[in-house]
């Protein structure tokens, strides 16, 4: 598996560090209740099949990644820097 | 059909025509008590114990598969009682006392070897660690031994313990901790519950699940449609999408675990050996393949087969614990897919849905807990009150924070246990 990162390239996915799926980046109100924190901090889709995560290019630039990935072939669709896919 | 040794001299001389198949494979009725969905080790178990335990024998077990055909043939095979925690500590110690009765409840040859597991550790702070763990499992009921480096030696001749970067301090000994035949586990559980009445159904995908009012109704299959006053979804990897079809997102992220077997050797690892620096352990299957395995590939996967770097993780950490098994050629590696939780521990409880129970979130230690889970699970269905020995496995203790059991105290991330 290997992940194209928006700066450094086509890089070994050792480089790479994963955090989970990508709603980690959508994070409630601090006073918006345990339902909301529940869904966010454990809930997932858990998708056999496409999906977007969070991935982090430790050994490379630093940067947060939103990676789209196949969970069944391992097919990396698309990889983005966080912060632009947020705004 | 019952076995003994006389039987076999009987059939040994009488040309082996006498076996018949071990369970029947009948087409699914219309509506059932209880529908079982995943006719793995925990869904079989589950299904015995119904029948064997609480009479409930008007019970199907819905497999999309074939029996045996899922993680509980894709396995690691150890079976130990070593966690360290309130609530995982009890349901193991359980676990345990269920396997070493199994081969007699079941009248089938599952081949549990108690072998004895032994943790290494590799400084200071790894030793009081286990000290500490070795003392709650004593404490539990459960045996545990701390070995100094020379007590390990006599066990273990064979290690690298003057390795510069991991010497070998010492190990944790757990003596009745060992490994079982996987496959005859599946076998057993699924003789057992079939000679009670319970309806084995292969190539049985589940495709909905009926829901009215807030109550289960039964479930829509490739089989066609089946009624049934109480539903249990057993899937483990696949609970996300199970859980899916009954409206409900569940607290599990599907991984995979890579898993290797070297060729046929002579017998020379006689125990279980774990390695502190990393997941790797290693076992000696009674064919003689070394089977062994390390860590998660710690991405999310439904593939069934990992990548490289974990591959060449796993032999590194072989190696450097153990260089004898250089020379080994590994014949097969697979890979199994993991329904990992945010704390590391499983879930046996009720859902919202009234009628619909859940059992799942084993991580990578499912294997062990086969016995217990389907004990536990069935008590739960039966009786709809947990059984005192998993009754700490509740899917809101997510949401409350109460009586989460973070083994490894990771944190909530679903590939850090």
């Amino acid at each position: 598996m290997r992940i194209t990162c928006p700066i450094c390239g086509e890089r070994d996915r050792r480089e790479f560090y994963y955090k989970g799926a990508a709603v980690a980046l959508e994070r409630p109100d601090p006073e918006a209740g345990d339902g909301v924190w529940n869904d966010y901090l454990h809930l997932r889709e858990n998708p056999a099949g496409v999906t977007r995560e969070l991935w982090y290019h430790e050994t490379g630039c630093s940067a947060w990644l939103v990676v789209t990935r196949n969970t069944v072939s391992h097919e990396i669709l698309d990889a983005v820097l966080a912060s632009e896919a947020r705004a | 059909m019952r076995f003994s040794g006389l039987r076999i001299l009987k059939e040994g001389l009488t040309g082996n025509r006498g076996w018949t198949p071990h369970w029947r494979d009948p087409a699914p009725k219309s509506e059932y008590d209880i529908v079982i969905i995943g006719g793995g080790g925990h869904g079989l178990s589950t299904a015995y114990y119904l029948a064997a335990e609480h009479g409930l024998t008007n019970v199907a077990v819905l497999e999309k598969g074939y029996i045996g055909g899922g993680n509980v043939g894709r396995n690691t095979t150890i079976v130990r009682a070593n966690y360290f925690l309130p609530g995982n500590s009890e349901f193991y110690s359980h676990s345990l006392k269920l396997w070493e009765g199994l081969e007699e409840e079941l009248n089938y040859n599952v081949m549990h070897s108690q072998r004895g597991l032994i943790n290494l550790f590799h400084s200071d702070g790894q030793r009081d660690a286990f000290a500490r763990r070795g003392n709650a499992m004593i404490n539990q009921g459960d045996d545990a031994v701390l070995l100094d480096r020379e007590g390990v030696r006599k066990y273990l001749p064979y290690l690298d313990f003057d390795n510069v970067r991991f010497p070998v301090y010492g190990g944790l000994l757990h003596p009745r901790g060992g490994t079982a035949r996987h496959d005859a586990v599946a076998w057993g559980y699924a003789r057992g519950a079939d000679s009670r009445g319970v309806d084995l159904i292969q190539n049985c995908e589940v495709t909905g699940i009926d829901i009215e009012n807030g109550v289960v109704k039964g479930v829509q299959t490739t089989r066609g449609a089946i009624r049934a006053k109480k539903v249990a979804m057993v899937v483990a990897g696949r609970s996300g999408q199970v859980a899916a079809m009954a409206g409900m997102r569940i607290p599990v992220e599907s991984h995979v675990l890579q898993a290797f077997v070297t060729e046929g050797l002579k017998p020379c690892i006689d125990h279980v050996v774990s390695f502190g620096m990393g997941h790797f352990y290693i076992s000696q299957s009674d064919k003689g393949g070394l089977v062994f395995g390390g860590d998660l590939d710690m991405y999310a996967s439904y593939a069934q087969r990992g990548n490289l770097p974990l591959v060449e993780h796993v032999m590194e950490a072989g190696m450097t614990l153990m260089p004898m098994i250089g020379k080994a050629k590994v014949l097969r590696s697979w890979g199994g897919i993991m329904d990992m939780t945010p704390d590391g521990s499983p879930i046996i409880d009720k859902t919202h849905v009234e009628g619909l129970y859940l059992d799942c979130g084993w991580n990578y230690g499912g294997f062990k807990a086969v016995p217990a889970s389907g004990n536990c699970f069935a008590h739960l269905i039966a009786t709809d009150r947990h059984h005192a020995a998993a009754e700490k496995f509740r899917l809101d203790r997510f949401r409350s924070g109460v009586g989460l059991m973070d083994e490894e105290g990771t944190g909530a991330q679903h590939n850090l246990h």
